[in-house]
Formats: structure tokens, C-alpha cells, sequence
């Protein structure tokens, strides 16, 4: 079911729907593509027009949901799009199979993923990530009464906290490796987003039985088949609590594989863009966590730049350009606040395990001098993870460049992988990012 | 609330899941690891977003499918691997 048309959006978080949304209502043909078997992304997973449910974000949802329904977008969901095989073409593979479509201009928002830090017993069965946990616990796992320390980095920590105590949990700790200083500055900056900070004290509130635990972090997790306990540690005094699961990842990691497949360069950890979303490859936008972990408001911002701007409508574009800047200023924020500390570099030993698909340990890459020669000599991020969840730990533990992008990006039936039209590759052509003219110019 | 309740083998063992459940959610339900690693060591879901790949499991015959982001539905085999 080969097809074609004026705007392709990959991801369909809050990102993707603002950006298809806008540019589908505009009158451009718009096909929205999404590896989940429903739209949402990752903050509004799992609701549903049906949802009743209490939920903060499910007003924006069912707004944004609303409008993408009458918008005339195509929406094709449990579509994972793998390659790029020819410009103007992605292959994807869907339970149905591999199918490819056709573009003029490209939007990408296919969000961000948590970072994982190795400390020994991370392999456990019931040590998760944090919104890995409420995936789960969105997706029909039953924590009721379970004993559940939340630990990591980041504003998700009291989210999914507050989520998994709604969810039935008992929810013993909450550990933040943040220094309360950073916590505090953070907090002071955050004064210019009123509405973020009420959010944080209501998901704390709702978590007022657990302990809050700033300047904390895990040394490792305990137990045989499962965790059973885990320790902790302020940099002076350890303890060690029971549990029936972990949750714990270090904020967020932009997935960048598909826009490094496509040519966009990537500046500071995130793909550069200009002042309405484009990024170095002419016709090619990135929004949402891609260009910045800011979350959902942040990413309808950006979403909505890059659909009016690829469907040609560069005013209603630039009009959303004061948001765009503080919701900008507000990822960076969050960046300087949950740097993970470099006392978590010493977390692993010899045999904890870093590359989680091929049991490649802490030993057997400490000594080898980048992440090429980690690939050569021990199918670190060979797996089929793809260095995903090993790379970010080997950028913090190492020092090292681990970005990878090959075809597929994920991996993918052969059947799907022989029908791809490859053409040879082309160097992709690199625009100049135009920094944003200055607000008296623009219009605003 | 009065939710559907779908027939799922597990290793071969019969269970009944909520309508809705992912066939991660479902296998940690049943007490059941996802995979052993290269080592033999038991592994489960990490990410829940389909990106760790240590969900990954023989759904209805089709080896190394990522649990976390495929729902269970009515009849299906599930294997661990
Ligand atoms: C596990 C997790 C849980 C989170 N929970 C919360 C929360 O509770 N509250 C909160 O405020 N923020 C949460 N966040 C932060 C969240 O990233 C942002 O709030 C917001 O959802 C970002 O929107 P986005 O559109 O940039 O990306 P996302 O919402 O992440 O959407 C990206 C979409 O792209 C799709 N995708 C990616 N690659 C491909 C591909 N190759 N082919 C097809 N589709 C693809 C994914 O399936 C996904 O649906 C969470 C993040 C993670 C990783
Ligand atoms: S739990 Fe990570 S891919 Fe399924």
C-alpha cells in the first residue's frame, strides 16, 4: 500500500499531533505514522476518548485528539518506520508488513526515551525505568500493594510516583540524585512557568507518604530472580530499603536515530533547528523532545511551528515564537538541574553488566578507548537494542561519542528489509540554520 | 468497572487478562520473566516503550517481538524466550 503526500509526520505524541493537526487543517495531504497501537505518545499513552479517569493531561488530549480526527490526516497506527531508502521515501513495517511512503516534507517527532545508568543488580527482573514502570502499569500490569522506590533523575520521578500511587502502590521512596542547591535553583527558574511548578507540588502531595529524598541515589539493587531490596546511599550515609520493584532512569534521552539517518546535524545532544523547527536538511522539521526535553507543552508548541511552516504558512508560525523561546528556556533548564552527578560513574563494578543484550560488562569496556573499538571488540551495542539503552550509559560512563544510525533503525523482518528500494546514498544537502530574527522584525 | 476479559496462553498455561493488557503486563503477571540473557540469567521489561528489547518474546509462533508493545487478544501463544 505504497502512497504518497504532501507532509509525513513520524511519532504521534503530543508533538507529531499538533504538528499533522495544523498542517492537515490547512488543507496539505497529511499522513501521521506511529509505532504504538494508538496515538498519544508517551505522556497521553493508553487514554482514550472513553478515558473518565481523572487525568491532568487528558483535557489537552481530548482536545488535540478532537481536532486531529476532523482535520482530514491520515492516521496509521503500529506503523514503525525503520528506513529512509531514497529521499522523499520511508520504509516502514507494520503487522501487515513492510510498506513504504512518500513525502515532500518531513516532520519528526518521535520523542525521547529515558537514560539508564548501570549499577550492579540493574538486570533484574523488576527494575524498570520510571515511566517504564507506569508504560507498564498503563498497559494492565497490577501493582496493587506493591512496595515501589522511585529513584533516578527528573520531574518525571514525582509524576509516575503520583501515577503508581493512583494505581493501587505503595510507594516507599522517592529518590532524587539532584543536590537540593540545583533542586532549588531549578526551582527559582521554574518561577517563569507558574503552572509547572503547581504540578510538581500536586504530584507531591499526592505522595506525601513517601519519603522525598533530594541528594540521594541508588548503589545497587539486591536479590536473587527479582529484586528484593535497595540501597542507597547521600554520600555519607547508606540505607537499604525492601521492595518489590525499582523504578529508576536518569531524565531523558532525545531518540535521534531516525533524524541522524536523514542527515540533521545534531548540536549539544539534540537535533539543531531554527526559529521555526527546521533543521539542517531543507523540508525536514523536528519537534518535541527531539530538539529538547520540555515535555508535553513544549512539544505542541514546536508541533504546531512545524506544521504551519511546512505547510507554507510562515505567519501563524512565527506568531507562536515568544512560546516557542520559553518553553525552550524551560528544557534547558531542566537539563542543568538533572545532570546525573559523576559519583554515578563509579556505580558499576567489574561484572556489572552495560550492554544489556549481549552481556558485555563494566570489565570488558573500561579500557577500550572509544565506542568503535567497544563495537569490535565486544558487540557492545551490537544487539538488538542497537546500542540504544547502552549508548547514553557509555556516553556517561566513558566519555564516549555512541550514536548510531543504521538501516533498519529497528529491527525488521527480512521480507521487509528485500522490498526496499534503495537508491544510493546522496550526501544530504545542508541548509543554514537562521538563528530567529529579532521580535520587533518578525511581526509579532 | 466491568472490563472484557481475554483467554491468553502463557508457556502454556492458561490466564485471563483485561481487555487492553499488553503481553508484557501479562507475562510479569504470570510470574514468568521475559528472556534469559546470553549468561542465563533472567531478564524483564525495562523501558515499557519498545526500545530496550528485553521484553522480547515468541507471540503466536513469531520469534523476538517486543511484548511491551503488542496487546494481548483473545487465543494467543505467548513464549518466553
Ligand atoms: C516512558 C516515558 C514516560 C513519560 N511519561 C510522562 C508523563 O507521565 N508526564 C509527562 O509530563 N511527561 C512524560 N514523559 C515525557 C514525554 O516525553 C513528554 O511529556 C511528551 O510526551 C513529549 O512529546 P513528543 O511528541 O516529543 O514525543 P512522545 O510523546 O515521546 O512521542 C513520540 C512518538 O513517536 C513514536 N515513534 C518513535 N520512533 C518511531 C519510529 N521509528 N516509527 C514510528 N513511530 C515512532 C513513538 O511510538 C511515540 O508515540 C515520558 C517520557 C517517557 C520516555
Ligand atoms: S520493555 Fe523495553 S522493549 Fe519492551
Amino acid at each position: 500500500m505504497s502512497s504518497s503526500f504532501d507532509v509525513v509526520v513520524v511519532g504521534a505524541g503530543p508533538g507529531g499531533i499538533a504538528a499533522a493537526t495544523v498542517a492537515a487543517e490547512t488543507g496539505k495531504r497529511v499522513c501521521l505514522l506511529d509505532a504504538n497501537p494508538s496515538i498519544g505518545g508517551q505522556i497521553w499513552r493508553g487514554l482514550s476518548s472513553k478515558t473518565t479517569r481523572d487525568n491532568r493531561h487528558a483535557g489537552q488530549f481530548a482536545i488535540w485528539s478532537a481536532r486531529l480526527a476532523n482535520s482530514g490526516c491520515t492516521v496509521r497506527y503500529g506503523v514503525e518506520v525503520i528506513d529512509a531508502p531514497a529521499p522523499g521515501r520511508l520504509r516502514s513495517e507494520s503487522a501487515d508488513g513492510g510498506d513504504e511512503v512518500a513525502f515532500e516534507h518531513l516532520i519528526l517527532a518521535t520523542g525521547a526515551r529515558e537514560r539508564f545508568l548501570p549499577f550492579p543488580g540493574w538486570t533484574l527482573p523488576g527494575v524498570t525505568g520510571v515511566g517504564g514502570l507506569q508504560a507498564l502499569v498503563k498497559s494492565g500490569l497490577d501493582i496493587a500493594d506493591k512496595r515501589i522506590v522511585v529513584a533516578g533523575s527528573g520531574p518525571l520521578l514525582l509524576a509516575a510516583a503520583a501515577a503508581l500511587k493512583d494505581a493501587g502502590a505503595s510507594v516507599e521512596a522517592i529518590v532524587e540524585q539532584t543536590p537540593l542547591a540545583a533542586l532549588v535553583r531549578f526551582s527559582l527558574a521554574a518561577l517563569a512557568h507558574p503552572y509547572k511548578l503547581i504540578e510538581g507540588a500536586d504530584y507531591r502531595r499526592r505522595t506525601l507518604s513517601a519519603s522525598y529524598r533530594i541528594g540521594w541515589w541508588v548503589t545497587r539493587a539486591n536479590g536473587q530472580d527479582r529484586v528484593e531490596s535497595v540501597t542507597l546511599i547521600n554520600g555519607r550515609k547508606e540505607q537499604t530499603l525492601a521492595c518489590d520493584w525499582l523504578a529508576c532512569a536518569y531524565h531523558l534521552v532525545p531518540n535521534l536515530e531516525l533524524p541522524r539517518l536523514l542527515g540533521c546535524s545534531i548540536r549539544a545532544g539534540y537535533v539543531a533547528v531554527d526559529f521555526l523547527q527546521q533543521s539542517s536538511v531543507p523540508g525536514l522539521w523536528c519537534v518535541g523532545e527531539l530538539t529538547g526535553i520540555g515535555g508535553m507543552e513544549k512539544a505542541l508548541v514546536d508541533g504546531q511551528i512545524a506544521g504551519f511552516a511546512a505547510a507554507g504558512n510562515l505567519a501563524q508560525a512565527r506568531a507562536l515564537a515568544r512560546q516557542r523561546r520559553k518553553w525552550a528556556s524551560f528544557a534547558a533548564s531542566l537539563d542543568r538541574a538533572f545532570t546525573p552527578r559523576p559519583e554515578l560513574r563509579a556505580l558499576p563494578s567489574a561484572e556489572t553488566i552495560v550492554c544489556r543484550c549481549e552481556d558485555v560488562t563494566h570489565r570488558d569496556l573500561a579500557t577500550r578507548r572509544n565506542w568503535r573499538e567497544a563495537k569490535l571488540h565486544s558487540r557492545c551495542g551490537m544487539g538488538s537494542c542497537q546500542g540504544r539503552i547502552c549508548g547514553a550509559a557509555a556516553e556517561f560512563l566513558y566519555g564516549w561519542d555512541a550514536a548510531s544510525a543504521r538501516p533498519p533503525i529497528f529491527p525488521a523482518k527480512i521480507s521487509t528489509l528485500q522490498a526496499a528500494t534503495r537508491s544510493a546514498a546522496v550526501p544530504v544537502q545542508q541548509a543554514k540554520l537562521h538563528p530567529e530574527p529579532d521580535a520587533t522584525s518578525s511581526g509579532i | 468497572m466491568n472490563q472484557r476479559q481475554i483467554p491468553v496462553a502463557i508457556n502454556g498455561r492458561q490466564m485471563l487478562v483485561n481487555e487492553g493488557t499488553s503481553v508484557a503486563a501479562a507475562v510479569t503477571m504470570a510470574g514468568e520473566p521475559c528472556r534469559y540473557s546470553l549468561h542465563g540469567k533472567p531478564r524483564a521489561a525495562l523501558c515499557g516503550m519498545g526500545v530496550c528489547m528485553e521484553c522480547r518474546m515468541t507471540i503466536n509462533g513469531v520469534p523476538h517481538r517486543r511484548a511491551c508493545q503488542l496487546l494481548c487478544a483473545p487465543g494467543m501463544e505467548v513464549v518466553t524466550e
